[in-house]
């Protein structure tokens, strides 16, 4: 009974219509500011697809790992650690696909360490993902040396007359590798969990373990196979930064944006369609935050005011936004049952 | 309630409390060698003389009467934080907070330290510790009340409430309550009036002092008074606190409370006695440092003081280190995750140790997302 609520696929019947009304009032909202200064929205649109990307894979790594009923605190840190190694794979070998090969590798690395601790060692979840984050911060700012440089970065693919549609082409079909791989694997993990084997197994072991068990799920080594691939994707998350959005790394560059994932990860009820609709959001507010300074003379006089805000109250709006976003989400989505818990056989 | 706990009559074994203290302390002592060890290593593979570089550690934060001095300095704001994060643990609270609320702490006590001149010290420097603590608590009580209110989870919004907290107090020392004294080009606030310093007692910083009061208030709070108790059981059983008849809320709200008055406290005593203003970027990484000692001193307010002098040695020689042996000091950040990752994982030192895990040893800690 308790089961049903979220193991039985996302249901056609009850039509959405807040979900509905909410982005059909922004694609109206985009029309009309793209109709009065089209470059300025479309930079925007752009620019919230590229800042969403860390975002969603973030919360998708958030969502294989607690699915399967880990807590993974610890993104921040797997982000911040494959995005250094990526960069100095970069520096290494010059070959960014080489450098994103190597931050994967990374990600399951440390995917793993976190199911050692949090699975075989039955250390408190949220600890051991603490633990990733300090040791993050500590050996990326011990290792970091100034001064290194690579030979770029990867470079927006253009996809042939999908490109050249007006709005949608430069903001969907002309963006850098990553981009496209995060936007692919929203669609390939939203399949994954709800329509394969693997997928109800994650799930019940997420939910009832016990029961997951005696059905004949090695409960452990599926949750050892999910953090794991969790980790892979906070490492994608981190190629992003060093490989295709800065170029370079910078001590904790990640400011934040694995708590962000998680955060969205709760706003989009452990979906990854619902995750995605929550990164779009701090995309925007990102995407405005670093284009306020080209944006002020287009503003309508009745907007002005935004343009002469202290640069640190745009800074505190995504996290505001976060903070939002969890106090009205959260007591309306259900995590997963057996989450943070230790599955001991009796 | 405790009484109970130790019902051998008193004659019978006069060292069983000295006894309990030391398997107490294994762990905490086994994980911070082995730390050690391994810090060693990494420092080996990137080419320096480990033993060089401890030495240096060791002498920049014991050496001298200025290196101790250094030490203690550096002691105070962690045994706020490492209070702050261990009274609220035993509440089942994860507050990531601690370094928000300090700052918040750290800056209103500068604003009541500079903007109010010709106070006698005796009223000027309560008034400005108070009025820090009390924003400490206040920021640190939006979290709680989200906690208990929205059931948003408090790892996440403390994390959030940090920036939030960085941007707030970098506009304030920037813009508002910014230095206006000419030449000054930088964010910071005026220099806080002399009155408002904290003067040594005896030769020990008045910070310091306060810091072990605190310490002993804690432990006095947790272990002795009702609410302290209330506060325990919703930390080890929240439905059974709500049998009970306790307002698994109030103490959830209470806890965060108190937490961030800790911390704010330990930002306005950095502010009063060390730094003399607040400037941006103060700080930074105290809030997972007080992370490390609160479980090194495995929760426990009194143990609390001793772990932070440990890390307070290692951040006064790490200066020393990297001069000396040219190790960066960041090797300290991760000799502390490691010390966090053993006393976390202590099965993994009671395995090479060969030791039992004892009933009721264990701490609880925090709540996952549902609870």
């Amino acid at each position: 009974m308790q089961i049903t609520g979220s193991m039985a696929r996302p249901s056609a019947a009850r039509i959405p219509w807040v979900t509905i009304g909410v982005w059909g009032g922004l694609a109206i909202l985009v029309l009309v500011a793209y109709a009065r200064a089209p470059q300025a929205t479309t930079a925007v649109l752009t620019s919230t697809i590229r800042q969403s990307t860390p975002i969603i894979l973030g919360a998708l790594a958030g969502i294989m790992c607690e699915r399967s009923g880990v807590i993974n605190i610890g993104i921040e840190g797997m982000m911040l650690i494959c995005a250094f190694l990526g960069f100095l794979f970069n520096v290494w070998t010059g070959d960014l696909l080489v450098a994103t090969m190597g931050a994967l590798l990374v990600g399951a690395a440390v995917g793993a360490f976190h199911a050692l601790m949090s699975v075989t060692l039955k250390v408190d979840q949220i600890i051991a993902g603490t633990v990733i984050n300090i040791l993050a911060v500590g050996l990326t700012g011990y290792f970091y040396q100034q001064g290194l440089t690579t030979r770029g970065k990867l470079s927006p693919v253009s996809i042939p007359v999908l490109a050249d549609i007006p709005i949608i082409g430069p903001v969907f079909f002309s963006n850098p590798p990553i981009t496209y791989a995060s936007l692919i694997l929203i669609v390939v993990i939203h399949v994954l969990l709800f329509r394969t084997a693997w997928g109800l197994r994650t799930r019940a072991v997420g939910e009832h373990p016990a029961a997951a068990d005696t059905v004949g799920i090695a409960v452990n080594r599926v949750r050892y196979i999910n953090v794991i691939i969790g980790g892979m994707l906070a490492g994608l998350a981190g190629a992003f930064l060093t490989l295709e959005s800065v170029g370079s790394f910078e001590r904790n560059m990640t400011n934040g944006r694995g708590f962000v994932s998680l955060a969205v990860m709760i706003f989009g009820k452990w979906t990854p369609f619902g995750a995605w609709g929550g990164s779009l959001l701090f995309g925007f507010a990102n995407a405005l935050q670093s284009q306020i300074q080209f944006l002020k003379n287009q503003l309508p006089p009745w907007l002005a005011w935004i343009g002469d805000l202290p640069p640190q109250f745009i800074g505190m709006l995504p996290y505001v936004l976060t903070i939002a976003v969890l106090a009205g989400f959260v007591g309306r989505a259900r995590p997963p049952a057996a989450i943070g818990k230790v599955y001991e056989k009796e | 309630m405790e009484r109970a706990e130790s019902p051998s009559p008193p004659q019978a074994d006069r060292l069983a409390p000295l006894r309990s203290l030391l398997r107490a302390m294994i762990v905490p002592v086994a994980s911070v060698v082995v730390a050690l060890v391994i810090g060693a290593v990494i420092i080996s593979v990137s080419g320096a003389n480990p033993l060089v570089a401890y030495s240096a550690l060791f002498e920049g934060g014991l050496g001298s009467g200025r290196a101790i001095g250094r030490t203690l300095e550096k002691a105070t704001p962690l045994i706020f934080g490492g209070l702050a994060v261990s009274l609220a643990f035993k509440c089942g609270l994860f507050n990531i907070g601690a370094q928000g609320q300090l700052l918040l702490g750290a800056v209103f006590a500068a604003f009541i330290g500079f903007s109010l001149q010709g106070l006698p010290a005796v009223v000027h420097i309560p008034l400005a510790l108070l009025v820090g603590a009390i924003m400490g608590a206040a920021w640190a009580a939006i979290a709680g009340s989200l906690k208990a209110f929205t059931g948003a989870h408090e790892v996440i919004t403390t994390i959030m409430l940090n920036f939030v907290a960085f941007n707030l107090t970098d506009w304030l020392a920037d813009g508002p309550w910014k230095d206006r004294s000419p030449g000054n080009i930088v964010a910071r606030t005026p220099a806080v009036a002399p009155e408002a310093r904290l003067p040594d007692i005896a030769g020990v910083p008045l910070g310091m002092i306060l810091a072990v009061l605190a310490a002993f208030a804690v432990w006095w709070l947790i272990w002795r008074t009702t609410i302290g108790f209330e506060l325990r059981t919703v930390g080890q059983n929240a439905s059974a606190a709500k049998y009970a008849g306790i307002s698994v809320r109030r103490m959830t709200v209470l806890a965060m409370v108190a937490s961030g008055f800790l911390a704010g406290l330990g930002g306005a005593v950095e502010t009063l006695g060390v730094v003399g203003r607040f400037q941006p970027g103060f700080n930074v990484g105290l809030g997972f440092q007080a992370i490390t000692i609160a479980l090194l001193a495995r929760t426990n307010p009194i143990a609390v003081v001793p772990a932070s002098l440990l890390i307070g040695v290692m951040q006064a020689g790490a200066s020393r280190m990297q001069f000396n042996s040219g190790v960066a000091s960041e090797i300290i950040d991760v000799i502390q995750a490691i010390i966090l990752f053993f006393v976390a994982a202590e099965s993994i030192i009671r395995w090479v140790l060969r030791l039992r895990a004892e009933e009721g040893e264990r701490v609880t800690l925090s709540s996952g997302w549902g609870s």
